[in-house]
């Protein structure tokens, strides 16, 4: 990474080198290097001990068996198979496919119109904002919001939403609706709305990072040829911003398949969701229940990151 | 492309889509800002009913059972201490990943994944591992009979599960911007220190803090901010008292009156001050910078 990145550096240790003897450097470099685990070492054990064995505890958890009082650590498949219980009997589906299902729609939903109007907003501020200034300004604004509550800005749409909201009131005043619309609020509509409202910013923010990168003069170039815009858009912008799509695509869909704030608070605690149906058995105390669950989740969210990590090398990105 | 030469149709296009796009992302939280100075008969939503601050000072005096200071104070004091971790180990870190050591890739993954987790999973996985922890506390209180193990209640708790939980989240970002810093470092300014004497320590205090300083105020501003607002993996990590983003969840269903509106302005001006004083601060070290000709990078 960085010490390849700078090779016009390399020159001056080199030059420094001759002056101290052999066995002196080696010491100082396995200083360095001593230095370098000290140094990550906080950082690796909080990842250690919050994230890397709370992960391996759900995976041993959900083998274990389980009753009204407390978990008993003797091995079964039981949950796994309640997991996916009359899901192999044909005819109707399982309660978890069709959570599964519903979550599907979610994400190709919010993946979609996160990615057209996220790259629609990069792109104009990317290629179409002249001054560097004014593209660091409007870049903020787009990102502020992410820095202020999902929760606040979920409950901001109750007001527009409602049955006697805004925008019912609206609607009816211009006399285009004569009753309220009910499913406003507390619906699919809504839930896709504010995963849109609260995850565009995960598509701006890596696809903007990607098109500052474009070299400006390769669309010169595509003009020069004789491109249209629509081909320079298409040819050129496009595929030299696929990896910020990616990442991009990569954190909606992730976020959107694990989400049960969204789905509650939005869909009045009526949609079901993966996320969701942990949290309720966690809430009942059934763990080894909710950690098989967990890593069917955790199985589907990592089938979507191989697939999208084929197009990209997250580090080159930075 | 567009550097020069009139503005082409399609500018006003994507212009007014821009423009359209704002007014969605802050539209409806302007919407409750408004509401919350809801005179004292309004209701939640539109028209309003009168001006007044009637709803805030209902909500100074609490919101009935819910002791929502208490949170208001817990959750700010998680945020500080997740913002004073997230700088420091983000900043050491980025210092490793420079040298380079065995099992980078690893830790560099391992961060990535934190990041991409589900939240949900993330929380019940520490939730999971701190009760099987106190489980572990009580077999050893039964079996060893000491005194101060016995009336052992639980670990799981503000600054043991709910701080790591957060971590697990701010942590990511703040190694990601640190990388992002480092490639564009110059090295050659170290160097340069390290030739005049200067000892590693000096070199880090007197040359590598103040010419990243704005950039840790970055990630001071995502430390604070995103624990402020994280409620999904705080959810199963977090014993009997809830932090703020938590109360106010659960307070979606219950209160009908514009307080939580109240609520929602004050917490929100929270996240704003915070990012307006991050940018003051970042803004005045740049510029401070720039006056002492101290500009690497560029």
């Amino acid at each position: 990474m960085s010490t390849t990145s700078e090779p016009a550096l390399t020159s001056l240790p080199e030059v420094a080198a001759p002056a101290v003897p052999a066995a002196g450097l080696r010491t100082a470099e396995r200083r360095q290097r001593r230095l370098a685990y000290l140094q990550v070492g906080p950082l690796a054990l909080v990842f250690l001990v919050f994230f890397v064995v709370p992960l391996v505890l759900t995976l041993v958890v959900s083998f274990w068996e389980y009753n009204e009082y407390e978990i008993i650590p003797s091995f079964t498949l039981q949950n796994y198979a309640d997991v996916f219980e009359g899901c192999l009997s044909g005819g109707d589906l399982c309660t978890t496919f069709r959570t599964y299902l519903s979550t599907l729609k979610f994400c190709l939903l919010g993946w979609a119109f996160t990615l057209v109007i996220g790259f629609t907003v990069a792109y104009f501020v990317a290629f179409h904002v002249r001054s560097s200034t004014m593209q660091t300004v409007l870049f903020l604004i787009c990102t502020i919001p992410f820095w202020t509550s999902n929760v606040i800005r979920m409950i901001a749409w109750m007001p527009l939403l409602g049955r006697n909201g805004l925008v019912n009131d609206g609607l009816m005043s211009l006399g285009l609706i004569r009753t309220p619309i009910e499913g406003l609020l507390y619906s699919d509509f809504s839930v896709v709305l504010a995963f849109v409202h609260l995850n565009t910013v995960f598509m701006i923010v890596p696809i903007f990072n990607s098109m500052m990168r474009i070299d400006r003069s390769l669309i010169e170039a595509a003009t020069d040829a004789g491109a249209t815009p629509w081909q320079t858009l298409w040819n050129v912008i496009v595929p030299l911003a696929k990896p910020g799509i990616a990442i991009g695509s990569i954190f909606v869909l992730t976020l959107i398949m694990g989400d049960f704030v969204t789905v509650g608070v939005m869909g009045g605690q009526q949609i079901a969701s993966v996320g969701k149906v942990i949290q309720v058995q966690m809430a009942y105390l059934q763990f080894p229940a909710a950690a098989a669950n967990a890593v069917v989740l955790l199985g589907a969210v990592l089938l979507v990151i191989v697939a999208l990590t084929r197009l990209i090398d997250l580090r080159r990105e930075l | 492309m567009l550097r020069d030469g009139p503005r082409p149709l399609s500018f006003y296009l994507l212009a007014a889509f821009f423009g359209l796009f704002v007014l969605f992302l802050y539209g409806p939280t302007l919407t409750i800002l408004v509401l919350s100075f809801q005179g004292p008969q309004g209701g939640l939503t539109f028209p309003m009913n009168g001006v007044s601050t009637f709803w805030f000072s209902r909500l100074w005096a609490g919101l009935g059972v819910v002791d929502i200071w208490a949170a208001f104070r817990r959750s700010f004091a998680l945020g500080l201490v997740v913002m004073a971790l997230s700088v420091t180990l983000a900043f050491f870190a980025g210092l490793a990943f420079r040298k380079g050591f065995f099992g980078q890739g690893v830790v560099f993954y391992t961060a990535v994944a934190s990041l991409i987790v589900p939240s949900i999973v993330v929380s019940l996985g520490i939730g999971l591992e701190f009760r099987l922890l106190d489980d572990v506390v009580k077999a050893l209180a039964a079996a060893t009979g000491w005194g101060f193990l016995q009336d052992h209640g639980t670990l799981m708790g503000l600054f043991t599960s709910a701080l790591g939980a957060h971590l697990t989240w701010t942590l990511p970002f703040g190694l990601l911007i640190m990388f992002a810093v480092f490639n564009r470092f110059n090295r050659a300014y170290e160097e340069a220190a390290r030739d005049c004497g200067a000892t590693g320590p000096q070199t880090l205090v007197h040359v590598v803090v103040p010419i990243i300083l704005p950039s840790l105020v970055g990630v001071a501003l995502f430390g604070f901010t995103l624990s402020w607002d994280e409620l999904a993996r705080t959810s199963q990590a977090i014993g009997g008292r809830n932090t703020l983003p938590l109360e106010l969840q659960g307070l979606t269903t219950t209160v009908t009156t514009p307080e939580i509106y109240a609520l929602g302005t004050v917490t929100t001006g929270v996240s704003l001050a915070v990012i307006a004083l991050s940018f003051g601060a970042y803004l005045w070290l740049q510029r401070r910078r720039a006056r002492s000709g101290l500009m690497p990078g560029s």
